[in-house]
């Protein structure tokens, strides 16, 4: 089963509506509620990223049987660094993403920490791929 | 463990309650930040969250991770938007003029524990 849903850059009114829709499908079903939480964690950070660093995106997932994978793409300014990005702390992140309580550097740490698959990929001027796999 | 309901951990600060979300909810811990990412580092069931930051954003931690009461300090005022979302979710909220420091005191004082130690 496979959801999409679009996120617009900069909309922090909008940024955690698709995660929220995705909790949302996913309390249907029979996931204990530790992984239910690991997987809403992690793609609101991811979405938040969207948000707070590019300009628009998508978040795709894909129910499956014992597992969930995750795509978050977007069009953006895109990572020059990944390991650097990686770091706990490290943030390019504005005064207006601060202002919203994000923006210290600590979301992908915690994504990863979330997931039990996790791969990052960016070409700078382009854009950012997120993929993740949490199993259930 | 100490464990109380949301009537009985408003009496030790005590701040407006907006909204009563899980009526039923026992917390045991609290945690104080500006800063959600930092909230979605922990697990935080059963867990009141002492915040001055007052944004849509701050619901939205709380729907990720389970978190069914907010605190507001410093005489922050919830918003309509911010209403609404609560209601949805079935999240507690409570408004009060003190600051950060003073109700995570007297919520530790009263016997909640931190996330972590
Ligand atoms: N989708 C993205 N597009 C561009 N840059 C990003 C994206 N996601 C993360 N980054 C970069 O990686 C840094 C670290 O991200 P993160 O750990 O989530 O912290 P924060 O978002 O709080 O800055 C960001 O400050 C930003 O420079
Ligand atoms: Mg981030």
């Amino acid at each position: 089963m496979k959801f999409c849903y679009e996120i617009t850059g900069g909309d922090f009114s909008a940024g955690g509506s698709a995660s929220s829709q995705v909790k949302k499908t996913l309390k249907q079903f029979n996931i204990a509620p530790q992984v239910l939480r690991r997987i809403a964690v992690a793609l609101y950070e991811a979405e938040m990223n969207v948000v707070a660093h590019a300009w628009r995106g998508s978040m795709c997932v894909n129910i499956n049987v014992d597992h969930l994978s995750v795509v978050v793409e977007d069009e953006g300014p895109g990572i020059e660094d990944i390991d650097r990005a990686m770091e706990e702390g490290f943030s390019t992140a504005t005064e207006e993403v601060r202002q919203m309580g994000f923006g210290a550097g600590m979301g992908l740490p915690n994504i990863r920490k979330n997931s039990d698959e996790m791969e990052l990929t960016s070409t700078p001027g382009i854009g950012t791929r997120l993929t993740l796999t949490i199993r259930f | 463990m100490k464990q109380m309901n949301v009537q009985q951990l408003n009496q030790l600060i005590p701040g407006t309650i907006l909204l009563e979300g899980h009526a039923s909810t026992l917390y045991t811990k609290a945690f104080a930040s500006d800063l959600m990412s930092d909230v979605l580092r922990f697990q935080m069931e059963q867990t009141v969250l002492v915040t001055g930051l007052c944004t849509i954003q701050v619901l939205r931690t709380a729907e990720m991770s389970n978190i069914t009461c907010i605190i507001f300090a410093r005489g922050k005022r919830v918003s309509p938007d911010m209403l609404a979302l609560a209601e949805e979710h079935h999240i507690t909220l409570i408004e009060s003029a003190l600051t950060l420091f003073e109700i995570s005191g007297r919520l530790y004082q009263g016997g909640l524990e931190p996330v972590y130690r």
